[in-house]
Protein backbone atom coordinates (compact mmCIF):
# COMPACT_ATOMS: atom_id res chain seq x y z
CA UNK A 1 0.00 0.00 0.00
CA UNK A 2 1.56 3.16 -1.24
CA UNK A 3 2.27 5.72 1.88
CA UNK A 4 1.00 9.60 1.68
CA UNK A 5 3.65 12.12 3.24
CA UNK A 6 2.06 15.03 5.24
CA UNK A 7 5.75 16.59 6.51
CA UNK A 8 6.25 20.11 6.07
CA UNK A 9 8.86 20.39 3.69
CA UNK A 10 11.98 22.76 4.22
CA UNK A 11 11.37 26.55 4.62
CA UNK A 12 13.41 27.66 2.54
CA UNK A 13 11.34 25.56 -0.26
CA UNK A 14 8.36 27.95 0.20
CA UNK A 15 8.92 30.53 2.59
CA UNK A 16 10.52 33.18 0.29
CA UNK A 17 6.90 32.58 -2.09
CA UNK A 18 4.78 33.04 0.92
CA UNK A 19 6.88 36.33 1.78
CA UNK A 20 6.82 37.73 -0.88
CA UNK A 21 3.33 36.72 -1.79
CA UNK A 22 2.44 38.54 1.49
CA UNK A 23 4.57 41.58 0.99
CA UNK A 24 3.12 42.02 -2.91
CA UNK A 25 0.07 40.49 -3.52
CA UNK A 26 0.51 38.43 -6.66
CA UNK A 27 4.07 38.54 -6.22
CA UNK A 28 4.67 34.70 -4.29
CA UNK A 29 3.28 33.67 -8.07
CA UNK A 30 5.15 35.35 -10.06
CA UNK A 31 8.35 33.99 -7.79
CA UNK A 32 6.70 30.74 -9.01
CA UNK A 33 6.37 31.83 -12.38
CA UNK A 34 2.93 31.88 -12.33
CA UNK A 35 2.67 35.09 -13.71
CA UNK A 36 -0.78 35.03 -14.93
CA UNK A 37 -2.62 34.23 -11.87
CA UNK A 38 -0.38 36.12 -9.62
CA UNK A 39 -1.21 39.22 -11.89
CA UNK A 40 -5.33 38.48 -11.60
CA UNK A 41 -4.74 38.07 -7.80
CA UNK A 42 -2.53 41.02 -7.49
CA UNK A 43 -5.22 43.01 -9.55
CA UNK A 44 -7.77 41.74 -7.09
CA UNK A 45 -6.55 42.56 -3.76
CA UNK A 46 -5.28 45.90 -4.86
CA UNK A 47 -8.08 47.26 -6.43
CA UNK A 48 -10.13 46.08 -3.69
CA UNK A 49 -7.52 47.93 -1.09
CA UNK A 50 -7.57 51.34 -3.34
CA UNK A 51 -11.75 50.97 -3.31
CA UNK A 52 -11.35 50.57 0.43
CA UNK A 53 -9.03 53.81 0.78
CA UNK A 54 -11.03 55.84 -1.59
CA UNK A 55 -14.43 55.08 0.48
CA UNK A 56 -12.46 56.50 3.13
CA UNK A 57 -12.35 53.17 5.19
CA UNK A 58 -10.34 53.11 8.32
CA UNK A 59 -7.14 51.15 8.91
CA UNK A 60 -7.51 49.22 12.50
CA UNK A 61 -5.43 49.40 15.29
CA UNK A 62 -5.17 46.56 17.83
CA UNK A 63 -7.62 46.97 21.06
CA UNK A 64 -8.54 44.47 23.82
CA UNK A 65 -11.52 44.83 25.64
CA UNK A 66 -14.27 42.51 26.12
CA UNK A 67 -14.34 39.56 23.77
CA UNK A 68 -16.25 41.83 20.96
CA UNK A 69 -14.21 44.11 21.12
CA UNK A 70 -10.72 41.97 20.87
CA UNK A 71 -11.84 40.06 18.04
CA UNK A 72 -13.29 42.99 15.72
CA UNK A 73 -10.06 44.76 16.23
CA UNK A 74 -7.43 42.69 16.80
CA UNK A 75 -9.26 40.23 14.20
CA UNK A 76 -9.56 43.49 11.52
CA UNK A 77 -5.56 44.69 12.70
CA UNK A 78 -4.21 41.22 11.53
CA UNK A 79 -6.37 41.19 8.29
CA UNK A 80 -5.11 44.66 7.72
CA UNK A 81 -1.62 43.47 7.60
CA UNK A 82 -2.18 40.74 5.58
CA UNK A 83 -2.39 43.00 2.71
CA UNK A 84 1.47 43.84 3.54
CA UNK A 85 3.12 46.77 1.42
CA UNK A 86 -0.11 48.26 0.88
CA UNK A 87 -0.68 48.30 4.27
CA UNK A 88 2.82 49.16 5.08
CA UNK A 89 2.76 52.19 2.47
CA UNK A 90 -0.83 53.38 3.81
CA UNK A 91 0.45 53.80 6.73
CA UNK A 92 4.11 55.53 6.09
CA UNK A 93 2.16 57.76 3.44
CA UNK A 94 -0.25 58.76 5.92
CA UNK A 95 -3.65 57.62 3.90
CA UNK A 96 -4.98 56.32 7.10
CA UNK A 97 -7.56 57.71 7.88
CA UNK A 98 -10.17 58.04 11.01
CA UNK A 99 -12.96 55.63 11.50
CA UNK A 100 -16.61 58.47 11.06
CA UNK A 101 -19.76 57.31 10.65
CA UNK A 102 -21.51 56.38 7.22
CA UNK A 103 -22.44 53.25 4.91
CA UNK A 104 -19.71 54.45 2.23
CA UNK A 105 -16.99 54.70 4.90
CA UNK A 106 -18.25 50.96 6.53
CA UNK A 107 -17.97 49.47 3.25
CA UNK A 108 -14.48 51.05 2.82
CA UNK A 109 -13.33 49.61 6.30
CA UNK A 110 -14.97 46.11 4.75
CA UNK A 111 -13.01 46.44 1.86
CA UNK A 112 -9.60 47.24 3.54
CA UNK A 113 -10.32 43.82 5.78
CA UNK A 114 -11.58 41.84 2.82
CA UNK A 115 -7.97 42.97 0.29
CA UNK A 116 -5.97 41.44 3.45
CA UNK A 117 -8.28 37.93 3.43
CA UNK A 118 -8.21 37.90 0.13
CA UNK A 119 -3.78 38.27 -0.08
CA UNK A 120 -4.22 35.70 2.76
CA UNK A 121 -5.81 33.15 0.38
CA UNK A 122 -3.28 33.87 -2.36
CA UNK A 123 -0.72 33.16 0.22
CA UNK A 124 -1.87 29.72 1.24
CA UNK A 125 -1.60 29.11 -2.55
CA UNK A 126 1.55 30.29 -3.31
CA UNK A 127 2.43 27.76 -0.16
CA UNK A 128 0.29 24.87 -2.03
CA UNK A 129 1.86 25.75 -5.57
CA UNK A 130 5.86 25.90 -3.79
CA UNK A 131 5.30 22.85 -1.95
CA UNK A 132 4.61 21.12 -4.65
CA UNK A 133 0.74 19.85 -3.50
CA UNK A 134 -0.63 21.96 -6.33
CA UNK A 135 0.49 22.77 -9.86
CA UNK B 1 -6.18 60.52 -2.80
CA UNK B 2 -10.18 60.73 -4.75
CA UNK B 3 -12.99 60.27 -2.64
CA UNK B 4 -15.39 57.56 -4.06
CA UNK B 5 -19.02 57.45 -3.05
CA UNK B 6 -20.83 53.96 -3.88
CA UNK B 7 -24.42 53.10 -2.92
CA UNK B 8 -24.97 49.76 -0.89
CA UNK B 9 -25.44 48.05 -4.76
CA UNK B 10 -22.70 49.04 -6.13
CA UNK B 11 -20.25 48.15 -3.33
CA UNK B 12 -22.14 44.92 -2.93
CA UNK B 13 -21.55 44.39 -6.55
CA UNK B 14 -18.02 45.24 -6.49
CA UNK B 15 -16.84 43.23 -3.38
CA UNK B 16 -18.69 40.37 -5.03
CA UNK B 17 -16.76 40.49 -8.10
CA UNK B 18 -13.24 40.47 -6.65
CA UNK B 19 -14.10 37.96 -4.13
CA UNK B 20 -15.19 35.76 -6.63
CA UNK B 21 -12.62 35.96 -8.70
CA UNK B 22 -9.86 35.22 -5.61
CA UNK B 23 -12.01 32.15 -4.83
CA UNK B 24 -12.14 31.00 -8.40
CA UNK B 25 -8.15 31.22 -9.17
CA UNK B 26 -7.27 29.85 -6.02
CA UNK B 27 -9.42 26.94 -5.68
CA UNK B 28 -9.65 25.06 -8.94
CA UNK B 29 -6.85 23.65 -11.41
CA UNK B 30 -7.93 24.82 -14.96
CA UNK B 31 -8.83 28.08 -16.49
CA UNK B 32 -11.86 27.20 -17.60
CA UNK B 33 -13.07 25.44 -14.05
CA UNK B 34 -11.51 28.68 -12.60
CA UNK B 35 -13.97 30.84 -15.03
CA UNK B 36 -17.03 28.72 -14.06
CA UNK B 37 -16.22 29.01 -10.32
CA UNK B 38 -16.05 32.30 -10.25
CA UNK B 39 -19.15 32.89 -12.57
CA UNK B 40 -20.66 30.76 -10.18
CA UNK B 41 -19.84 32.17 -6.72
CA UNK B 42 -20.91 35.62 -8.64
CA UNK B 43 -24.20 34.52 -9.21
CA UNK B 44 -24.74 33.54 -5.50
CA UNK B 45 -23.31 36.96 -4.44
CA UNK B 46 -26.11 38.61 -6.29
CA UNK B 47 -28.77 35.84 -5.70
CA UNK B 48 -28.15 36.79 -1.73
CA UNK B 49 -27.90 40.54 -2.01
CA UNK B 50 -31.70 40.55 -3.68
CA UNK B 51 -32.36 37.85 -1.72
CA UNK B 52 -31.15 39.64 1.31
CA UNK B 53 -32.50 42.96 0.02
CA UNK B 54 -36.41 41.66 -0.32
CA UNK B 55 -36.40 40.36 2.90
CA UNK B 56 -35.35 43.46 4.70
CA UNK B 57 -37.77 45.05 2.82
CA UNK B 58 -40.65 43.25 3.21
CA UNK B 59 -39.47 42.39 6.79
CA UNK B 60 -39.62 46.31 7.04
CA UNK B 61 -42.79 46.62 5.59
Amino acid sequence: MAETTNALPPASRWAPAVILAWLIPGGGHFLLKRPGRGAVLAACVVSMFLLGLMMRGALFSPQTGDILTTVIYVGGFIANVLSGALYLLTNWLGYNQVDVAGHVHDYGTKFLVAAGLLNLLAMVDAFEIATGRKD
Amino acid sequence: MPKMSLSHFEASVLFALFTSIVLGVITKRTDRERVRYAAYCFACFIAAIFGLSWLMYLGHG
